[in-house]
């Protein structure tokens, strides 16, 4: 059923091209489906880096890096891309995300 | 995001306004990820990821949903030379995704260092001289997830890249319509998408006047004689051919002639790379002096034999594949069976330019055992690729001589 909505959605937008009448394109993107894993931390973690970005951002990342490697990617992220993490949740955040897809907190 | 010069309003509530206009066609479906097929493994750790389906697009990798990042599974670069639109890969930045454009009140304005800013709409951009070209697009990071030691950032194949006919209007044309003043040093291009954080730096791009106005570089509103798809620009995106994909600025609605080198995130701290011959530095260590990246190293790809499968012994097998460089072509494709030690040239297809893929095929016979494939190209100014590796902390313009292992039984 729900192939058969895409297509006949689809077909539509074909017959409204088709025709040249003024039409706007207007897409629908796919509901995320990745989450981070629960642990101590991950409801700031959560809070401060889904704002921005979906959690594939941390958990494609090589599984063999350091909590230097997470804490360096926290600070980019406050630092370079604006995200307004309070100074004391930098290590928070890095300690999780080290523990839960690195070789460990501190 | 800058800000829109046609209508006073805030982009995002222009294009709201906008597609209240017109007859909304919506594409896709909230249930779209419940349509995911299947899974796709990168060959290495941690590379499993979802095969989804988005608006206009065939099952592609999600590297990434928000905002997306989808890879095109290598097995489509075995089919046509030109990549279909809906399996060419998707790159944004930020989050900030236009979901809804109305070509009829679409505008790029043109302003800075011109003396007479402009305002164009598709219908004038239609009206200007077309040029058309193949070219192939690639992201910076293509293939990073193969750093060794790994690194920070998308965690890409080889998928990042497609080869599409690009059809639209040459930058020279409309610069040369607002008219250049002297002292112009660089032209800045800002499209629709942007941050979710207004302290976010919005994504913005800058090529030199030189190089805008080459004749080549183009706004791009056809993409293998269709829209472009919403994901890649619609209905209008910079082509760079022969540059990596972080210039080919999406949804282009902002270009500004600027009379001072663009000074900003995605210019000077993001997208740079090592400045050496090489682009590289030893593996694991930071860098001193960096510059912008630019062209495409040369690139050479076996399609049609997966690395780990089982072939059959002596007798013949056709190997084909693909190749591209930044802009010189395609001279020579070869093909090594003994790591390297000798090669043998392989029969190059049709040249659809010198920015495109250019296909290859040969035929080679494997004794029994694990054999190992190599295919490495030649550019026409000499240049090839490396056997090993050059690494740099970013994971950009991986070119190293692509090894696919097989056992021959």
């Amino acid at each position: 059923m729900i192939r058969t909505n895409t297509r006949w959605l689809a077909l539509a937008g074909a017959l409204v091209a088709a025709g040249a009448l003024a039409s706007s394109l207007k897409i629908e993107l796919p509901t995320e489906a990745a989450s981070l894993k629960p642990g101590s931390g991950a409801e700031i973690a959560k809070g401060q880096c889904l704002t921005c970005h979906s959690a594939e951002y941390i958990t494609t990342q090589p599984r063999d890096k350091p909590l230097a490697f997470w804490k360096a990617e926290v600070e980019k992220m406050k630092k370079a891309y604006g995200a307004p993490i309070p100074d004391d949740q930098v290590s928070a955040i890095a300690d999780y995300l080290a523990r839960s897809y690195g070789t460990g907190g501190s | 995001m800058g800000k829109s010069r046609t209508t006073g309003l805030p982009r995002r509530d222009f294009l709201r306004a906008a597609g209240g206009l017109g007859i909304g066609v919506l594409l896709g479906t909230r249930h779209a990820a419940v349509l995911a097929d299947d899974h796709y493994t990168l060959p290495v750790a941690n590379g499993e990821r979802p095969l989804v389906r988005y608006p206009q697009k065939r099952s592609l990798i999600v590297q990434t949903s928000r905002p997306p990042q989808l890879e095109t599974p290598f097995e489509v670069f075995d089919g046509d030379v030109l990549t279909p639109n809906d399996a060419f890969f998707v790159r944004y930045h930020l989050a900030g995704v236009p979901t809804e454009i109305d070509p009829e009140a679409f505008r790029i304005s043109v302003g800075g260092k011109v003396d007479t800013p402009l305002t164009l709409s598709l219908a004038d951009l239609r009206k200007l001289e077309p040029i058309e070209y193949v070219a192939v697009n690639q992201c910076s990071g293509n293939g990073r997830a193969f750093s060794a030691p790994r690194v920070a950032g998308g965690q890409l194949g080889n998928g990042a890249m497609g080869n599409a006919k690009w059809r639209g209007v040459a930058l020279k044309t409309v610069l040369d319509l607002a008219g250049v003043q002297a002292g112009a040093r660089q032209v800045r291009f800002d499209g629709l998408d942007g941050p979710v954080l207004p302290a976010t730096p919005d994504f913005a791009k800058a090529l030199d006047v030189d190089h805008a106005a080459d004749g080549e570089v183009m706004l791009a509103y056809s993409m293998n004689g269709a829209d472009l798809p919403l994901l890649n620009g619609y209905p209008v995106r910079l082509v760079v051919p022969g540059y990596f994909g972080t210039y080919w600025v999406k949804h282009l609605n902002e270009i500004t002639v600027l009379d001072a080198v663009l000074d900003n995130f995605w210019m000077s701290t993001a997208y740079r790379i090592p400045d050496n011959p090489c682009a590289c530095v030893p593996p694991g260590t930071t860098v001193k002096k960096t510059v912008p990246i630019s062209r495409f190293p040369v690139r050479s790809f076996i399609t049609n034999v997966k690395d780990g499968a089982t072939v059959k012994s002596g007798r013949p097998m056709l190997v084909r594949g693909i190749a591209f460089d930044g802009g010189y072509g395609i001279r020579e494709v070869s093909l090594s069976t003994d790591r390297g030690q000798s090669w043998r040239q392989t029969t190059l297809a049709a040249d659809l330019g010198k920015y495109s893929f250019r296909q290859w095929q040969t035929t080679v016979s494997l004794a029994r055992g694990a054999r190992t494939l190599q295919v490495r190209a030649i550019n026409t100014i000499g240049q090839s690729q490396p056997l090993e590796t050059l690494w740099n902390p970013a994971g950009y313009m991986r070119n190293v001589v692509e090894t696919t292992h097989v056992v021959a039984a």
